[in-house]
């Protein structure tokens, strides 16, 4: 029964898979077992037949390639054919993509195309009685909404970082490849390149540790402690809207109701009080460490680790300590 | 130019969830309502259009009889005029349903821009503006933080991960916009005393014509079954009146062993 079969769709960079999409498939195929349906991959992209490799130990039934040169920017209208086109030719009843800047806006698209309902920004899927269930934060976080279905096939993004990876190696299908039809002459509004942002550093939304500055931080100079200690380890600056509003750092950085929603394994807030537009950006974050002078700072309550205290003092020694301890590791 | 701009009417963002007696919605009986941030980004950039290019902007809102004060809020910033979609069978419409009802409200007018906000604050979906595209066969593009003008040719900018993408085209299309894009103005005065004059139209299913089947509770495709608080977090651990150093120390061993996130 097709129906029961789930369609992850897998975003790639040149030749290899972007960690959210995997969760994706990971997670996929949780529910292609709990439905007893086949789980796809459709990867596509200049390099997915070569990056299409690294999908095999999360256990997928079939892996569908497409690699044609239309597909070297990301063009909504045609990715959306694509997508469609695959989703209805195998008939499969669910369809997964990442909650990413490309998998926000193309899950709609196809999911219009096919007449079809799409729960976004999932952090908890779970099947019941043979029916898809499928949590996501509202209102800023403030609430969660447990969304069902009707009719199919039926659209979810899952926000990134959240589920887990899990091998499930033991099939080895070769790649089947696609072809696209669309026809290019078509595009009135084209992707024409991707320029890069402010340095080559790892985007916040992507990080699985992400140190973040407030309005504690006075001026961009001083960024350089939260930049330093989010290089010691390993993750990406963020900033909450007050310190991107005072033109101190870029609003690619910010994280928040008007900025990134982040969900890391490790999110330390350095004098941010915690207001609640920031708190709906990084409420799902795993741990959260807070740093501040104000002990009735909002944020300590959200904490799992705080320290109150001049963070002037304490970045500096935090970075040290962390340079000290992955010395010795 | 002729341009439409999609605006909903959204709790406010400092709003307190209280969960409503049926478990599965918001309690609005203490909510204050305002137009959601986004959109005022994408009525920003449609009022500097026409001011630059000429033409009309239209405002466009699915909803109960309180919508109304919102497309008078957007009538006072300097629409010209607003379409209130407003009948009892839109009622409970999910996105699917939402669109149908802008796209069909939408296509007689032969719009060159349409406009959206990148997602509303509250159901936080991001899902209305591209599905109208699709629905009215036109290419959109999404999260706009940048948009130029040479002759009737546009380029935007569009936040990725760690990247923009470079878009370029010609109208018609659908844009919805991000954070970056322009500084929203407020009414003035002058302008909230011109808004009271200026038409606020009520178009209701008939009138579009519509299948109630399509639309509203009736037509959805994904409902909320249940809507809850979130867990609440367990009291962390608060390192307080500790010399700066030794904080740091403790902070990272409990990070490393208790944690075990880093």
């Amino acid at each position: 029964m097709a129906q029961q079969d789930v369609l992850v769709f897998i975003e790639c960079r040149g030749e290899s898979i972007k960690r959210p999409s995997l969760e994706a498939l990971s997670e996929g195929g949780r529910v292609a077992r709990a439905l007893g349906g086949k789980l796809l991959a459709l990867c596509a992209g200049p390099g997915a037949q070569a990056a299409a490799a690294q999908l095999v130990e999360l256990g997928p039934d079939r892996i569908l390639v497409a690699e044609d040169d239309l597909l070297s920017l990301y063009q909504p209208e045609v990715y959306a054919t694509l997508l469609s086109d695959a989703v209805r030719t195998n008939q499969v009843g669910v369809v997964l993509l990442s909650a990413t800047a490309m998998g926000r806006d193309l899950g709609p698209r196809v999911a219009a195309k096919l007449e079809a309902g799409l729960a976004a920004d999932c952090t908890h899927v779970e099947v019941e009685g043979g029916e898809l269930l499928a949590k996501r934060p509202v209102f800023s976080g403030k609430a969660i909404a447990t969304v069902r279905f009707s009719g199919t096939p039926v659209f979810l993004t899952l926000r990134p970082n959240v589920f887990a990876l899990e091998s499930s190696p033991g099939k080895n299908p070769q790649p089947e490849l696609l072809k696209i039809d669309f026809d290019p002459s078509r595009l009135a509004v084209k992707t024409i390149k991707v320029e890069a942002g402010e340095g080559a550093e790892q985007d916040v939304s992507e990080a699985s540790i992400v140190v973040s500055g407030g309005r504690a931080m006075k001026g961009p100079e001083n960024f350089a402690l939260i930049r330093d200690l989010a290089r010691v380890l390993g993750g990406a600056m963020g900033a909450s809207r007050a310190a991107v509003d005072a033109g101190w750092i870029d609003h690619q950085y910010q994280v928040g109701q008007t900025g990134k929603v982040v969900s890391p394994n490790l999110y330390i807030a350095c004098g941010i009080s915690g207001a609640i537009q920031h708190l709906a950006g990084m409420s799902s974050s795993k741990v959260i460490v807070a740093i501040n002078k104000d002990p009735e700072a909002p944020i300590f309550k959200l904490a799992d680790y705080g320290i109150v205290g001049d963070l002037y003092e304490i970045l500096p020694r935090l970075t040290e300590e962390v340079r000290k301890l992955k010395g010795n590791s | 130019m002729k341009i439409a701009v999609c605006v909903k009417q959204v709790p406010d963002t400092e709003t307190k969830v209280k969960i409503a007696a049926d478990g599965r919605s918001l309690d609005e009986s203490s909510v204050t309502f305002v137009v959601s941030p986004y959109d005022e980004y994408a009525l920003e950039e449609a009022l500097r259009i026409r001011d630059q290019q000429g033409g009309e902007v239209v405002a466009f809102s699915v909803g109960e009889e309180r919508v109304a004060s919102a497309l008078r809020t957007v009538l006072a910033m300097g629409v010209d005029r607003a379409v209130h979609l407003k009948d009892a069978a839109f009622q409970g419409s999910d996105a699917l349903g939402l669109s149908r009802i802008l796209a069909v409200a939408l296509k007689g007018e032969g719009f060159d821009l349409i406009l959206f906000g990148k997602q509303a604050v509250g159901t936080d979906r991001g899902q209305v503006g591209p599905r109208v595209a699709e629905l009215l066969g036109l290419p959109h593009v999404s999260v706009v933080t940048h948009l130029t003008w040479e002759g009737s040719r546009f380029t935007a900018r569009r936040e990725i991960e760690g990247a923009n993408e470079v878009v370029e085209g010609a109208p018609p299309v659908v844009l919805t916009a991000q954070k970056g894009l322009n500084e929203p103005r407020y009414a003035s005065l002058k302008g909230i005393l011109a808004a009271k004059k200026k038409e606020i139209r009520v178009v209701g299913a008939a009138d579009l014509g519509l299948d109630p089947a399509t639309i509203g509770t009736a037509g959805a495709k994904t409902r909320w079954e249940k809507l809850e608080l979130p867990p609440a977090r367990s009291a962390g651990k608060i390192l307080k009146d500790m010399e700066p150093g030794a904080a740091a120390a403790e902070l990272v061993r409990l990070l490393r062993q208790e944690a075990k996130v880093i």
